[in-house]
């Protein structure tokens, strides 16, 4: 893993010798190290199973939903383990959106977008509430298209409106890292494209990575780049660097299209 | 070609058997009200009368009708929860580990256990239990043949319902985790409002099988022809009257019972149809 | 997006107290709520279960499976003198396994071929009409389905009790079972197995005899099994319509006593007591046996 003039930049989460393993033996993540440069966008990428989501779900924790997951190492967000923290406080400060949009299908955009404050029982005041749907929705540009529906369900809405209000529900925390598992790949370009865009206008409030198995979108949209194979984190460094300079043989493999 | 057509109609006319068998079955239980109808009319299904001695026989379903409800009812209430938590431990918080196959097993077999040994394991175990902890004098009544009942449907709501968690997706499950919520405010929020449907017919089809019981619960309810009037008084049920009555019953008394039987054949296929509604208009 | 009202509102959530105690705590009250619960509802299986074997181990013996009943004056004597109650059940016993089979000779041809259609022609709207009846017909209290049956066989049929109205009874409760899960096994066969054969220009009743139903075969035996282990049990039905024989009888017009019956006729017999949990035993046993036989084969379909 090599960084190199990246740390000029703030950083925001310190990833520290992190090994996941899943029963027992069979090791997902192998000893990465690396800093997450603040409101820069990060990408993620490397061929299947070679860990990247396994990665990308560490840092909120999310996968120890799953049985026999051991980990070890550490994951700082400004300073704090975010092991030791409450799973309940982290999830705020670190959101997520997933690959395929899953909006709460008995709830209306207005409760799926302040669905966060509900599960944890926060209580608001309604113009507190109203003031949280329209700021997020605007944010994701799908105020104007829903504003006269917002107490519809939204399952007339396309693939790429509900992965926006997915991720207008993840910015109703106003997070401070904004995590997303491949999250275009289950939609068509014109609604690729639109994300992608949202994306570089959110890293200016807000710190994202990003998992992505599209190398184009990788180059096209993030500051910084981790390529991973079998595991362990190979490279890290400026996307520019990474794409025309490579400095390991996988990884220039991976990204002329040897494989993966 | 010939024989293709000869197999379709054969299959067509054993399907007319289902139409035919369930319109004699209505016809018959009709045809054989008929005496006691004519005699009572509709004050029947109101009257608490019940008295055989001839000269002066009278009868009604009212006293029956609430002691089905009245036990059914509370055979409810006690199987929901432990149905619902069955449920949850099987399709949620061990799902797919070995417990919870051992333990969906174990719930299949409550299922296949005939109805006359739960009666007797009630009559002979729970009712002397429920006696020597002062709850009742003798241990017979709504309360004890609820208790059992309640048993028997458990496996009843919990099979449609485990189907119905099961289903909700991992991907609305993460959504909520990810979002900070607990497991108990995942299954809440998200599980309960997506699987209600299936979760509510599952129940009302339980509802549905604690009517029609007959065997376990004649031998705990009493069967003394009287409304019941709390929760631990004794009375009697629909099925649990034709079963006792029937061997000796002759005439306007005979009718009565079948016209009784064709109340619960009613009151049973209603709640059978609404369940399956639910299921249809989610599904 | 102004920007400062967002910080505000920030701060504000960052502000806002959060009861994580309380919300953990009920988190885990609730698991151990669905543990207890779920704990209480296994443990009926083994207390059940338990009963019976404590209370009926010992009156199990040959002659349990090869004589019949005793009289009651019989039983009390060996009460009194602490003997085992002389005498079995094998009237029961054969009583149900003759009741058994008529009631299968009738409602497996016939649940069989509805199962069939319902199978085949499946996108229309009476097939839905019929497989909607069949299921109501599944809810039908078994006592109102003895009731039904007497008016039908006891009183025009055989004109008294016999084993054909109970044959009858068990058969109109065994049909919707075997309809529904016929049509479920035939569900699994993929249709490209369907297709090749008609394909290759097989006639249809072909198809149905050596393609569907031998593919089907073990989804077939494990409906039939489940159903013959929910009728063995059932007593309501047959108080309605053969009633009970103190004897072994093959007359198909007289009647017939059953396993359930005679547990019946010993609960209300109190010299009979320990007879009551032998045949119980006996009979839960098999209904249980059954059961886990179905299973097993349903298991082995799968793989």
């Amino acid at each position: 893993m090599h960084e190199t003039n990246m740390n000029t930049k703030p950083s925001i989460l310190s990833i520290e010798g992190l090994s996941i393993a899943y029963d027992k033996d069979k090791l997902a993540v192998k000893d990465v190290n690396a800093t997450i440069k603040k409101n820069a966008i990060t990408a993620i990428m490397g061929p299947s199973g070679c860990g990247k989501t396994t990665l990308l779900r560490a840092i909120n924790r999310m996968h120890e939903l799953y049985p026999n997951i051991s980990t070890q190492g550490k994951i700082k967000l400004y300073d704090e383990n975010i092991y030791d923290m409450s799973t309940i406080k982290l999830r705020r400060k670190i959101g997520m959106v997933f690959q395929r949009p899953n909006p709460f299908p008995t709830l209306s955009i207005y409760e799926n977008v302040i669905a966060g404050y509900k599960l944890n029982g926060i209580k608001l005041k309604r113009s507190e509430r109203d003031e949280i749907v329209e700021s997020s929705l605007k944010d994701v540009a799908l105020w104007e298209e829903v504003k006269n529906s917002l107490h519809k369900k939204g399952n007339f809405l396309s693939g790429g409106q509900q992965q926006r209000l997915c991720i207008a529900r993840t910015l109703a925390f106003k997070p401070d890292v904004i995590l997303l598992d491949e999250p275009t790949s289950a939609l068509d370009p014109i609604a690729t494209a639109k994300i992608e865009d949202l994306l570089i206008d959110l890293k200016e409030n807000y710190t994202i990575v990003l998992v992505t198995h599209n190398m184009s979108q990788a180059a096209r949209i993030s500051d910084n780049a981790m390529y991973m194979y079998m595991g362990e984190l190979i490279e890290y460094d400026e996307t520019t660097k990474i794409f025309t300079n490579p400095k390991n043989i996988s990884t220039q493999n991976y990204i002329t299209g040897r494989f993966g | 070609m010939n024989s293709d057509k000869i197999l379709k109609n054969i299959l067509f006319i054993a399907s007319l058997l289902i139409l035919l068998i369930s319109g004699a079955m209505v016809y018959s239980l009709v045809r054989g009200s008929m005496v006691s109808f004519h005699e009572f009319g509709w004050k029947f299904i109101i009257s608490t009368d019940w008295d055989p001695t001839q000269g002066r026989e009278h009868y009604g379903a009212l006293l029956f009708i609430v002691g089905t409800l009245f036990t059914s009812i509370f055979a409810l209430l006690i199987a929901l929860p432990l149905a619902f938590s069955t449920s949850l431990f099987v399709a949620e918080y061990f799902r797919n580990t070995r417990v919870a196959s051992i333990v969906s097993t174990l719930v299949d077999l409550l299922a296949g256990i005939p109805s006359i040994i739960y009666g007797l394991w009630g009559f002979y175990v729970l009712r002397p239990f429920i006696v020597s902890i002062g709850l009742s004098s003798q241990g017979y009544g709504i309360f004890t043949s609820g208790l059992i009942l309640a048993i028997m449907i458990v496996p009843y709501a919990t099979s449609l319902s485990n189907t119905t968690i099961m289903m909700v997706s991992n991907e609305l499950k993460e959504a909520a985790y990810s979002l900070g919520a607990t497991r108990l405010e995942v299954i809440w929020n998200v599980i309960l409002p997506n699987a209600r449907s299936g979760i509510t017919a599952s129940y009302i089809l339980a509802f549905g099988r604690a009517l029609g019981e007959t065997l376990a619960v004649t031998m705990l309810i009493g069967n003394a022809n009287i409304v019941p009037t709390g929760l631990f008084s004794t009375g009697n049920t629909m099925a649990s009257v034709i079963a006792n009555q029937f061997g000796e019953a002759s005439g306007l008394q005979l009718s009565a019972l079948i016209e009784i039987g064709l109340l619960l054949f009613v009151i049973t296929t209603i709640i059978n149809a609404i369940g399956k509604f639910i299921i249809k208009r989610f599904a | 997006m102004n920007q400062t009202n967002t910080l505000e509102v920030k701060k504000r959530i960052d502000n806002i107290p959060d009861k994580f105690i309380g919300r953990n705590l009920r988190n885990r009250l609730f698991l151990g709520a669905v543990i207890l619960f779920s704990v209480i509802t296994i443990s009926m299986v083994f207390l059940i279960i338990g009963t019976m074997l404590f209370k009926g181990h010992n009156q199990i013996n040959w002659a349990f499976f090869t004589q019949t009943p005793p009289n009651t004056f019989e039983a009390m004597m060996a009460k009194s003198s602490g003997k085992l109650i002389p005498g079995g059940i094998v009237n029961g016993i054969l009583g149900s396994l003759y009741l058994v089979s008529i009631a299968s000779i009738i409602a497996i041809p016939f649940g069989v071929l509805i199962g069939i259609y319902l199978y085949e022609n499946s996108k229309k709207r009476y097939a839905g009409v019929i497989r909607d009846i069949t299921d109501i017909l599944q809810g039908v209290p078994s006592i109102v389905i003895g009731l039904i049956v007497y008016l039908w066989v006891v009183v025009h049929v055989s004109h008294g009790y016999s084993v054909l109205a109970g044959s009858v009874a068990l058969a109109l409760m065994m049909l919707p079972l075997i309809i529904r899960s016929t049509e479920e096994s035939l569900k699994m066969i993929p249709d490209t197995l369907k297709e090749a054969a008609i394909a290759l220009g097989t006639p249809y009743y072909k198809v149905v005899l050596r393609v569907l139903i031998p593919t089907s075969f073990t989804g077939l035996i494990t409906g039939i099994l489940l159903a013959v282990s929910r009728i063995l049990g059932e007593t309501a039905p047959l108080m309605l319509t053969t009633l009970g024989n103190p004897s072994i009888n093959w007359n198909i017009v007289k009647p017939v006593s059953a396993v359930p019956l005679l547990i019946w006729q010993f609960y209300n017999d109190p010299n009979m007591v320990d007879l009551i949990w032998s045949s119980t035993l006996f009979l839960m046993g098999f209904v249980l046996l059954l059961n886990l036989l179905s299973k097993w084969i349903g298991a082995r379909r799968k793989m």
